[in-house]
């Protein structure tokens, strides 16, 4: 892992289904500023699935994406510019 | 940044996950402060969704008590509210919504004498009234306090709505200059009302008070929405501000609040 992929807060989404899982990710995001790193943990299936795509639609960055040994995903998000 | 607990977070999840809102946005909503003027068809329904928004501080003004003819389109009156104080019964039903929020009622009228100091502690006012001359004197006390505020009007099967910024956009004044005379214009208890209109206008002005303090869209300053339920036409009518507006303009003749006749038919 690079040194810009520190993350600067971590949120454990496992367990937790689709939409408040990615309004946990919004909320850990909120409390960064742009270009900070956020790490979510997410559970396989339907949170993986819509989880990176609804970050990236609100313009921040999906840094890496992998699989741990749970089964469940490391998503690494870099914060991007608050859009208004 | 304001914590949020679980509640609250599952409680506005859908505000939340809304790109133009988000948390920010809810953040906003919970510190803003709203006044409805008037419990009736328009500020009933604003009332219900801006409590359920989370609009953190929410006034409201009526003088009347619940009468079955309400029932029809104030929704949220019921049938044991009869009778009772419509401003109690519509924070009542809110509290029900979210126990959270802060609600004021005023039972009265509002006045020249009382309603720059009442609307002074919100952030936008909604105008509800059922009559013009209490419509003018809203949109001249807004005026006069800079204070953004939501227009509208119901009758049969129209609506009509204009969301105002004082000193930016135009105001009610600009494009109305002043009462029609009595009865000119009916009131809903002599020309009726769909009920469900009511819904539809009041709606649409808890949508731009929700707007204009999370900053999310445009507004519908400058502009005059209409709508016709049995056609279901919308129409859009471009407004400008006035120079010569005698309240907003640039040598304004109004400059004090003054009570006008109560120009409404009393038929009932």
């Amino acid at each position: 892992m690079t040194e810009t992929m520190k993350a600067a807060a971590k949120k454990d989404c496992r367990g937790v289904s689709c939409p408040m899982n990615m309004v946990y990710t919004k909320v850990g995001l909120s409390k960064l500023t742009t270009g900070d790193v956020l790490e979510v943990l997410l559970d396989d299936g339907p949170p993986i699935n819509n989880v990176p795509g609804s970050v990236q639609r609100e313009g921040h960055e999906i840094l890496s994406k992998h699989q741990l040994e749970d089964g469940s995903w490391q998503l690494m998000i870099r914060k991007g510019v608050v859009k208004k | 940044m304001r914590d949020f607990s679980t509640e609250e977070l599952d409680r506005y999840s859908r505000h939340i996950l809304l790109g133009d809102v988000g948390v920010e946005g809810q953040e906003k909503l919970l510190a803003a402060r709203v006044l409805i003027v008037g419990a009736g068809g328009l500020g009933c329904p604003a009332a219900l969704y801006l409590a359920a928004a989370g609009v953190g501080k929410i006034g409201i003004v009526d003088n009347d008590v619940v009468e079955i003819s309400n029932l029809q389109r104030q929704i949220a009156h019921f049938t044991d509210d009869i009778g009772r104080s419509k401003v109690e019964s519509a924070r009542d039903k809110m509290r029900q919504i979210n126990p959270g929020l802060d609600i004021e009622t005023y039972q009265l009228f509002l006045e020249a004498a009382n309603i720059r100091e009442i609307i002074r502690d919100y952030d936008f006012v909604i105008d509800g009234t059922d009559n013009f001359p209490t419509k003018f004197l809203v949109n001249d006390a807004c005026v006069m306090e800079n204070i953004p505020l939501s227009h509208g009007g119901i009758l049969r099967f129209d609506g009509q709505t204009m969301t105002i910024v004082p000193g930016q956009s135009s105001c009610y004044r600009c494009s109305f200059r002043s009462p029609p005379p009595p009865d000119a214009v009916p009131t809903c208890s002599q020309a009726g009302v769909l009920g469900a209109i009511a819904g539809m206008l009041g709606t649409i002005q808890a949508a731009e008070a929700l707007k204009f303090i999370t900053g999310a869209g445009s507004l519908l300053t400058n502009t005059l929405l209409t709508f016709n339920a049995k056609t279901m036409a919308f129409r859009k009518i471009n407004l400008k501000k006035q120079d010569d507006c005698p309240v907003c303009g640039k040598k304004p003749t109004i400059t004090e609040l003054v009570d006008a006749e109560q120009t409404t038919c009393d038929l009932k």
